[in-house]
């Protein structure tokens, strides 16, 4: 390109503060969200559930819909010309019920017509003769995988044991944009689907399979994400959509209403999780026994390896010389669970955080002296076996959060009723109010586990524009908000030194990136960008105004091996990322309301590739992980959900999201591009355990489950509720 | 789906006359969610958001009569001093854009045993104005809400104003939710001291099938208050406080359970009295 002997940098490189652009469109309401799109002739697709959480199918009687007039097609099982199964790793989900519905919204029949007013009519007159069966729930759920980790000497004994039964409600991604995408049917027979997913790929090979085309005729573009969180990594509408557009013919779009979105995505496994701890007297770690079980609900969904990580991550970022785990996770007819950010970690976080701040207290040591004097490290063992070899600042992040500031105490009463337990619902001027604080540190694996090759592609082109160079990035990894598109642009400026970068929109046309989930798009997408650059930069003599330059490469990730059924030993991980949280919390100790007053937090992130993102990811994750630990349940009765809304699925307001005291360590990763790590998980690993330490140390309660009720704060004895 | 659009109030009662079974929207944030949420259809709509006579409040000696078109951001704004308890209920209400577009008529009309602005309005012995090509009959608040979202309102009426006097001394309005903003309320309670006539009134909110009021509690608190210098004994407060937790009716249901709005209540009972009474004897001194 440029032939002068005086080179300036160009600027939106990594490491600067790079707006987004998809920001001012979203905040002004000019971004085009999945459920935006539109088509000439567009016709509409509806799903009909299963009202039960388990029931024989007798019959589907769907001549009333189908007369209806404005109806396009009315399909069931029988009409899935492919595999009538789907799933991403294990295909056990039918694409629509025949025999038997086995949780609370499964789809049965879809239907699609000429106006979404005339769908839902039809699918209203669909009648289905469902004969109810037994609702199985946790205690008897059918084990799907049971994952053992047998470390060191397994008869052991220490001087002092403490342990503690912890219990996790069933978290839901609550992103705001509902389930949606747009199915196209081409000229060759095929479909173009637009859809907000995290995966295009692994959703292109369950299309093609239940429609029964080819992958070239299955083409997926990325349409607006609204929010992921790991929700969108399974099928939702995308086969739905399809099957109807190719028997109407027609473009048929499929918006999920804020309801139908609880019953239309995976959700975070409850768990419930018996510890032990036992520990020297001057507090070194002897060992942990824990027995995790994770309900999975109806189907596999990505559950083996979600409970693969809460076994692997059972113990915390703990140097211990005998573990002794059992996490299981079993099938039910409870909602399906799978993916949620932090990914099997967070439930385990709440139970081993919750038992360092116990067994500090039986010791007398300080909660943050044990953790530190029992910090795992460079080159220690995980209890996989696994040689910790990238950098495990455990120690160094808890004595940076220690030694950061507390916010005021509020001795004095705060002079805002917003800064008080309940806010402007003004339930107290400080009466009973008691503050707390609490620290906890977790950490998880950064890109997919257990031998899976989670490789992502990326092809990147510079050709001339009049007479200026210009590159176009194009891969297939998706925008879900949390700011990829920005981030690759800024590697392809960094690599090629032309400030002219264009992110073409993500598609099934160039190789798979793999999914936006693990924290590993930066660290995988972003290497295949990096790689694509440098077989480009090494030919960049050869562009001219009539000929480009092209080169796709692939990233791969060091190769990882499964978990040994027997003893879980191996080095099932790729890297590991680390964040330490402190929560400053007042409760109204008498109505058990919590205003969180400051969260603090360190976190290694490698190295940061744009601050302001790096930033918000963080900020994020911690609202999530707050949003659990106050408040944030799918309740369930008998399989059935409860409450499925925003009016009654609470997620944390602006009024409830405290100042975030950030602390952001970049210890370069040996293995990663640039020496980043994956920044969007960890910051909801700890920040849930942190928050409830700091409510047990207001209220003196020893509060064994999340999220915390009021209830659960103005009684002596916190109850576990079963489901 | 035929909207009826009326300007004025003649035209909506004519339209409501007309179509019985119309749907009537005030600001909409009832209705529109369920609408979109397929579990409302409605063959002919009514929007009153432009009858202007609705939005539009106004002072009558001591009575203040409210518009049922007024939203809550305009009572909060307009009506803070006139009517404390209400305005500090209407603070609670949803985000700053349901308080943009709901009403305080809207509230009522729903008549959910959670509606916010049914306790204080209970409370201060508010009248509901109703309307119809008939005429006008108006219907004290406490008759008027008759059970979960059930209410005296005939299908050929609008409701057109809510009258209730200027405070005649502190009122208190607390909510207690699982979330600091933008929650419905587990259960809540408006305290109204009427220094006048010596008198407490005590509404709960989401703790019964509807609004209830605590007769015997504001009984014993208007006896046991000393009048003069707003004092009264922590037994009496306690007293007042477990028989306001008496006269609810709660349910465990997925916003909380039965035994912890009982609580929650006697602990509002107990501060938000405690604050009334503090505010009079800071007026007394």
């Amino acid at each position: 390109m440029a032939s002068s002997g005086t080179r300036t940098l160009v600027r939106g490189r990594i490491g600067e503060l790079v707006l987004r652009p998809d920001g001012v469109p979203k905040v002004t309401g000019a971004f085009q969200f999945a459920s935006d799109l539109s088509r000439e002739g567009m016709a509409w697709g509806v799903t009909v559930r299963s009202p039960h959480a388990h029931a024989r199918i007798a019959a589907i009687d769907v001549s009333e819909a189908a007369a209806l007039h404005g109806v396009l097609a009315v399909l069931t099982h029988a009409d899935v010309p492919g595999r009538k199964t789907y799933g991403m790793e294990h295909h056990d989900q039918p694409v629509l019920a025949w025999d038997e519905v086995r949780y609370e919204g499964e789809p049965v029949v879809i239907v699609a017509a000429v106006d979404l007013e005339t769908a839902r009519l039809a699918a209203a007159r669909v009648r289905v003769h469902y004969e109810e069966l037994p609702v199985v729930t946790w205690d008897d759920g059918i084990v799907l995988r049971h994952v053992p980790i047998r470390h060191g000497d397994q008869e052991v004994s220490a001087e002092v044991v403490v342990s503690g039964t912890y219990e996790v409600g069933m978290q839901d991604q609550a992103f705001l944009g509902p389930e949606s995408g747009l199915a196209i049917p081409a000229e060759d027979g095929g479909i173009d689907l637009h859809v907000a997913t995290q995966w295009l790929h692994v959703d292109q090979e369950q299309v093609a399979a239940s429609t029964g085309l080819t992958l070239e005729q299955t083409r997926l573009h990325l349409a607006g994400v609204g929010g992921a969180f790991g929700g969108r990594e399974d099928v939702s509408m995308q086969i739905h959509a399809s099957l109807l557009a190719l028997r109407s013919g027609r473009p048929v779009k499929m918006v999920y209403t804020r309801e139908e979105s609880f019953y239309g995505h995976v959700h975070r496994h409850p768990a419930r999780m018996r510890y032990e701890h036992g520990a020297t007297r001057d507090g070194r770690l002897v060992y942990v026994k824990a027995d995790v079980l994770l309900d999975g609900g109806a189907y596999a969904s990505s559950s083996p390896a979600v409970v693969s990580n809460a076994a692997t991550f059972a113990v915390g970022p703990y140097r211990v010389e005998s573990a002794t785990i059992d996490a299981t996770v079993t099938l039910t007819n409870n909602p399906p669970c799978g993916a949620m950010r932090g990914f099997g970690a967070v439930q385990v976080a709440f139970a081993h955080e919750a038992q360092m701040d116990r067994l500090a207290a039986a010791l007398g040591i300080d909660p943050v002296d044990l953790r530190i004097a029992n910090a795992l490290t460079t080159g220690d063992r995980m209890i996989t076996g696994q040689l910790v070899e990238g950098p495990a600042p455990v120690a160094e992040l808890l004595e940076r959060l220690r030694a950061m500031p507390l916010p005021p105490d509020t001795a004095m009463l705060p002079s805002d009723q917003r800064d008080l337990p309940g806010g402007l619902a003004n339930v107290t001027h400080g009466e009973g109010v008691r503050r707390g604080v609490g620290y906890a540190i977790g950490f998880k694996n950064i890109g997919f586990s257990e031998g899976f090759d989670d490789y992502a592609t990326a092809r990147v082109r510079v050709s001339l524009v009049d007479g200026a160079p210009r590159v176009e990035v194009h891969t297939a990894a998706c925008e879900v908000g949390q700011g990829l598109v920005t981030v690759l642009a800024q590697i392809a400026r960094t690599e090629l030194e032309i400030a002219d970068v264009v992110v073409l929109q993500a598609d099934t046309l160039v190789g798979s990136a793999g999914s936006t989930s693990a924290s590993r798009q930066t660290w995988m997408t972003g290497g295949a960008v990096r790689l694509a650059c440098e077989a480009v930069r090494a030919r960049l003599h050869e562009l001219s105004p009539e000929r480009h330059v092209e080169e796709t490469a692939e990233h791969h990730h060091r190769p990882t091996v499964p978990l040994d059924p027997v003893t879980g030993q191996g080095d099932s991980v790729v890297a590991l990322a680390f964040a330490a949280h402190r929560a400053v919390a007042d409760v109204d100790c008498e109505l058990g309301l919590v205003r969180v007053v400051e969260i603090a937090t360190s976190q290694d992130v490698g190295r940061i590739i744009n601050p302001i993102q790096c930033e918000g990811q963080i900020q994020g994750g911690i609202a999530q992980g707050l949003g659990l630990a106050v408040m944030e349940e799918i309740q369930l009765g008998a399989g059935r959900i409860r409450n499925a809304s925003f009016t009654d699925y609470l997620i944390p307001t602006v009024l409830d999201m405290p100042t975030v005291r950030l602390d952001i360590l970049e210890t370069p990763h040996p293995l990663a591009p640039y020496g980043l790590n994956g920044v969007g998980e960890p910051p909801t690993i700890a920040s849930t355990p942190a928050v409830v330490a700091a409510l047990r140390d207001a209220s003196g309660i020893a509060l064994a489950r999340v999220p915390v009720r009021p209830e659960d704060l103005t009684t002596s004895s916190s109850s576990v509720s079963s489901s | 789906m035929t909207v009826l659009r009326p300007a004025t109030l003649a035209a909506a009662l004519a339209a409501r006359s007309e179509h019985p079974g119309a749907l009537l929207v005030a600001g909409g944030t009832d209705a529109m969610v369920a609408i979109n949420s397929g579990r409302l259809r409605a063959e002919v709509t009514v929007d009153l958001t432009g009858v202007g006579e609705l939005a539009s409040w106004s002072r009558s000696g001591s009575t203040i009569r409210i518009g049922s078109g007024l939203t809550y951001t305009r009572l909060i704004a307009e009506l803070g001093d006139l009517c404390p308890g209400l305005a500090m209920a209407s603070r609670t209400v949803g985000s700053p854009q349901i308080r943009n577009r709901g009403t305080v008529g809207g509230n009522v009309a729903t008549a959910s045993p959670a509606g916010d602005a049914l306790p204080p309005l209970v409370a201060a012995g508010a009248v509901i104005e109703l309307a119809s090509t008939d005429g006008v009959r108006r219907v004290p608040i406490g008759a008027f809400l008759v059970g979960p979202k059930r209410s005296l309102l005939a299908p050929n009426e609008l409701i057109t104003a809510i009258e209730l006097p200027v405070a005649r001394g502190p009122q208190q309005f607390s909510k207690v939710g699982p979330r600091n903003a933008m929650v419905i309320a587990v259960c809540s309670l408006a305290v109204d001291v009427d220094v006048a006539s010596r008198r407490v009134a005590v509404a709960i909110g989401s703790a019964g099938p509807t609004t209830l009021r605590a007769l015997e509690a504001e009984a014993v608190a208007s006896a046991a208050i000393d009048w003069t210098t707003g004092a009264l004994g922590d037994a009496d407060l306690a007293r007042f406080a477990a028989l306001v937790a008496q006269a609810a009716r709660p349910i465990d249901d997925v916003r909380g359970t039965a035994a912890y709005r009982r609580h929650a209540l006697a602990v509002l009972a107990r501060r938000s009295l405690g604050w009334s009474l503090e505010a009079l004897r800071r007026a007394v001194a």
